[in-house]
């Protein structure tokens, strides 16, 4: 009997769809509990303004209305890193966007509680808005934070990268910029609070992190986490706007201890676009030295990120904009540098490819450019700068399987890109673009030498399996892959795997569904877990049959002996003789990446135990006459190490060109006065089924050796390669330049009309960037 | 809300009477998800620009966010909980789940029954057809593709019943 394997690599059927088809699944604002009351949240008018009262009398007089909360109600701080806690649940001394929150209020039902809202008197003095990257960097306002609206500024080099461009043959400059957007889920965040007679809280959340909101809540309510309970409900839709720590799930929980009932607060979709967290708007130079041949020397990288008004997860993104430059090309000398300022903005974090959409859009239409410059087509450059399998990067990044070169070849052929390119019809292009992605970030969000993800495993005596775990299924299909693991090392059924998820009481922990990291982390502590399990029903089988442990198989809900299969028992006998021998049949297992970080102060963001490839071929169909880029086909290929469910993956893969070419055509999240334009589904425009092209998407496997069955992330890599395919596409269709995301129909009408055949910006702002870590190169790029 | 302002509103849906006390204007949205326990219909925006609060009334996409139950009586409303025939899933339902054209699950009720509508209407839709009857209901997961293949799959198998 051959080990092949039963479930993993099959489209099967997740172990949540049927309950989704059929409106059962039970998302946060789905539940309701008896006396349960309805929060509201007041929030700031101003972009930036000094509380100066807030008065709630008339508000708690309302009948109806059982609680209200201002600021110094919630005083502790609080924020997603260790490094900024600079947020408060309501604001008390100043607000910092319009939608900061500022009081709360529960009531008996939504109306009284929009009621009590507007009784509530907020006086403030209006501050000067800073709503732009250049006027936080001028400094010629009152800061939005402390003495400086420099929220993180870095610099690091590896090699002289002065030196060598000195010595290259061939440099080009540019300069883009990529406007900020927004998640979008189409589930609104939700939390329900309940504080039991017990003095116990729980807190149901559509959350992607669990773990951290855990934490949070302890901090700021200053109760032990042993009292509170966390439950994370299923996302309708995370994209990374769900793994923050948000006002509302505090309000929600203190205003269940203040009224000792049950309470609910539900944002609305304007809120949605306030509570934010997403893109982060990014204005970036990319300097890159070649030899005539078009082999990198050297890549000088700057960026400056507009922050909105607090930390949130803003240190990482503003390293994830350097980090991932040298995963898709070999660059043997890199230097980075990155500011991230505060702005009167919702504050940007993680949206699905967390920090490197943007850099990735610099980069790649940066080599469309200097690919023409060169005459070497821009297949052919990136293959002469391919990176390699088994190598570490100048920035010390550790790739382990690589297979760029095999996505490439699968669009570019596909496609049939280099000749088609040469004689579409004015109007028509096609576009192609690389990238790369972590599979889970290699460090915690705090610092600890604990396992990332943890998974137990209980067995019945019927043959049932009990999994538990903290990860949190939001859409992506963990729950399916978590389940497909343990049933493929046990060698039983899909449905007799039994989840509990994403529970802080019972589960073990996932730090969360972030930075793609839950195949690749909570697959591989499932597999630990299966496999410790495994082993002591084997060991009871060989004692009964008797035969060698080593002799045994788990397959088709029995263990069998390899060479022999009718000699075995059913999976339940096995668990029942594992069960009289020793007890409860159980077992845990936990992942922990190995320590890759590369010795120097930064080097925490971008490692990754693997990193996934992609590769795209976009054509777009552009109207001459009004400017509008229509996308009708995309070529996609992704570097998946192993496909656990192919069915789930090409749906990762394909709701992430979705969301690119919304983020590459039309969505952004702009302001006027201080105002959000478009805080509203039907004027912040994304793509609808008519917008939806035809998509060629192949899988690459190259079986990861660290990754579960050899499997490595799909969630966010395939996004990334979209956006700057589409920007090369429209130059191959008009000729023209657009470097600045989105891609909207007046910047290509006045690409077209202008002289330089370009839109987008000209410099980056003066700023004094800190004195350069020069970190030493590893070994392999040493004297190159 | 005084109790006194609360109105009698018979309602059908899915096959079954049902009546309550609600203020008049409670949108069938609330009244469907508060007052009923319907909690499968879903809402995004609450405005009439998503469609994930959709649901059937007499067999054709009706945005629930935006109907007033008192103009409703009498007519027949379906929701996700309604398209299922006891045990017998909508052919709809099964290819969705199949095909993994439910991620995060949560536009999932108003696109099958967007879908209903359509197949009701027009039993082999075209790949343009199916897309123009989902265009209103806004997925954020999908990308869209696994929900035309899933439409057309259940189309080719047919309406369950023959």
């Amino acid at each position: 009997m051959a080990d092949e394997l039963a479930i993993v690599g099959k489209s099967l059927t997740k172990p949540d769809a049927f309950a989704k088809v059929s409106g059962q699944t039970r998302f946060a604002d789905d539940l309701a509990l008896p006396r349960m009351l309805f929060g509201r949240i007041l929030r700031s008018p101003h972009p930036h303004a000094r509380i100066v009262r807030v008065d709630t009398s008339r508000a708690r007089a309302l009948p109806g209305v059982l609680a209200v909360l201002t600021g110094d109600d919630l005083p502790i701080k609080f924020g997603i890193l260790p490094v900024s806690q600079d947020e408060e649940a309501l604001a008390r001394e100043k607000v910092r966007y319009v939608g900061d929150p500022i009081a709360a209020v529960a009531a008996t039902d939504e109306w009284i509680a929009d009621e009590a809202l507007e009784l509530i008197e907020a006086q403030f003095t209006e501050l000067r808005p800073i709503m732009s990257i250049e006027q936080a960097i001028a400094a010629d306002a009152e800061p939005i934070h402390g003495t400086s609206n420099v929220h993180k500024a870095v610099a690091l080099e590896f090699g002289d990268t002065d030196a060598a461009m000195l010595a290259a043959q061939h440099v080009r400059e540019d300069v883009v910029f990529f406007e900020g957007n927004t998640h979008l889920p189409m589930e609104q965040h939700a939390a329900v609070a309940q504080y039991g007679a017990d003095g116990k809280l729980t807190l149901w959340t559509s959350s992607q992190t669990p773990h951290y909101v855990h934490r949070a809540l302890g901090k700021v309510l200053e109760l032990p986490m042993s009292r509170i309970r966390v439950i994370a409900t299923p996302n309708g839709g995370g994209f990374g706007g769900k793994s923050d720590i948000f006002s509302h799930e505090l309000v929600a929980a203190r205003l269940a201890m203040v009224t000792r009932r049950p309470v609910k607060i539900t944002l609305t979709r304007e809120e949605v676009f306030y509570a934010h967290r997403g893109r982060h708007p990014v204005l970036m130079k990319v300097k890159t030295g070649l030899t005539k041949d078009g082999r990198i020397t050297a890549m000088q990288f700057r960026s400056f990120l507009d922050g909105g008004g607090y930390g949130s997860y803003g240190v990482a993104s503003t390293y994830y904009t350097g980090a991932l430059q040298a995963t898709t090309y070999a660059i043997p000398r890199y230097r980075f540098e990155a500011v991230r300022v505060f702005t009167n903005k919702p504050p940007c974090g993680p949206k699905r490819g967390h920090g490197t959409p943007q850099p990735r859009f610099a980069l790649e239409t940066h080599f469309d450019k200097v690919a023409e410059e060169l005459g070497l087509d821009p297949v052919e450059l990136r293959l002469r700068n391919l990176p390699r399998p088994d190598s570490r990067t100048v920035n010390w990044l550790r790739i382990t399987s690589c297979g760029l070169e095999a996505c490439i070849n699968k669009v570019v052929e596909g496609s049939g890109f280099l000749e088609r390119r040469r004689s579409m019809p004015r109007g028509r292009g096609l576009g192609f673009a690389v990238s790369s992605y972590l599979s889970g970030a290699g460090t915690a969000i705090y610092w600890n030498d604990m396992p990332h993800s943890e998974v137990q495993l209980k067995l019945d005596r019927n043959g049932g399996v009990a999994l538990l775990c903290g990860a949190i299924d939001i859409g992506q299909g963990s729950d399916h892959i978590l389940a497909a693991i343990v049933a493929e090392v046990l060698g039983v059924a899909l449905e007799d795997i039994q989840l509990t998820t994403a529970d802080t009481d019972l589960t073990p922990i996932d730090l969360g569904s972030y930075s793609s990291r839950v195949t690749f982390m909570a697959g591989n502590a499932a597999k630990a877990a299966a496999e410790k399990v495994r082993g002591q029903l084997f060991e009871a089988v060989a004692r009964a049959l008797p035969c060698d442990v080593d002799d045994l198989l788990a397959r088709d809900r029995r263990i069998v002996r390899r060479n022999q299969p009718a000699e075995g028992v059913s999976f339940a006998q096995a668990v029942q003789l594992a069960e009289a021998a020793g007890g409860v049949v159980t077992a845990t297992g936990s992942y922990t990446p190995p320590k890759l970080a590369g010795p120097y102060k930064g080097s925490g963001v971008g490692p990754s135990p693997a990193y996934s490839f992609s590769a795209a071929v976009v054509e777009v169909d552009c109207d001459v006459r009004t400017g509008e880029v229509r996308v009708p086909e995309v070529w996609i290929a992704h570097d998946i190490g192993r496909a656990i469910n192919p069915v789930l993956v090409e749906g990762q893969v394909e709701g992430s060109v979705y969301m690119a070419l919304g983020e590459a055509l039309m969505e952004e999240q702009t302001f006027r006065l201080g105002l959000h334009k478009f805080p509203s589904l039907l004027e912040y425009k994304s793509p609808t089924a008519l917008e939806a092209p035809v998509m060629h998407t192949y899988l690459v496997e190259t079986i990861d050796r660290e990754g579960p069955f050899g499997a490595k992330e799909a969630g966010q890599g395939p996004l990334l390669p979209v956006i700057p395919a589409v920007a090369n596409a429209v130059y191959n269709a008009l000729g023209v330049r657009i470097d600045e995301i989105p891609i909207t129909p007046d910047k290509v009408l006045k690409a077209m009309s202008d002289r330089s055949k370009r839109v987008g910006p000209a410099s980056t702002p003066a700023f004094e960037f800190p004195p350069l870590i020069k970190a030493d190169v590893p070994e392999e790029w040493k004297g190159k | 809300m005084p109790i006194a302002d609360r109105v009698a509103v018979r309602l059908r849906v899915n096959g079954e009477e049902v009546a309550v006390m609600v203020p008049p204007y409670k949108t069938l949205l609330e009244v469907l998800r508060e007052d009923l326990g319907l909690t499968g219909t879903k809402h995004g925006c609450e405005l009439g620009e998503c469609s994930t609060c959709g649901v059937l009334v007499d067999g054709r996409p009706y945005l629930s966010c935006l109907a007033m139950p008192l103009d409703l009586e009498g007519r027949e409303i379906t929701t996700v909980e309604g398209m299922a025939d006891g045990s017998e899933p909508d052919p709809l339902q099964v290819a969705f789940a199949e095909l993994g054209a439910a991620q995060c699950g949560y536009c999932t009720p108003a696109m099958l029954l967007t879908a209903r509508a359509l197949l009701d209407h027009d039993p082999h839709p075209t790949r343009d057809a199916i897309k123009e009857a989902l265009s209103g209901v806004l997925c954020r997961c999908t990308g869209y593709l696994k929900i035309f293949e899933a439409v057309e799959l259940a189309a080719s198998r047919g309406r369950r019943h023959g």
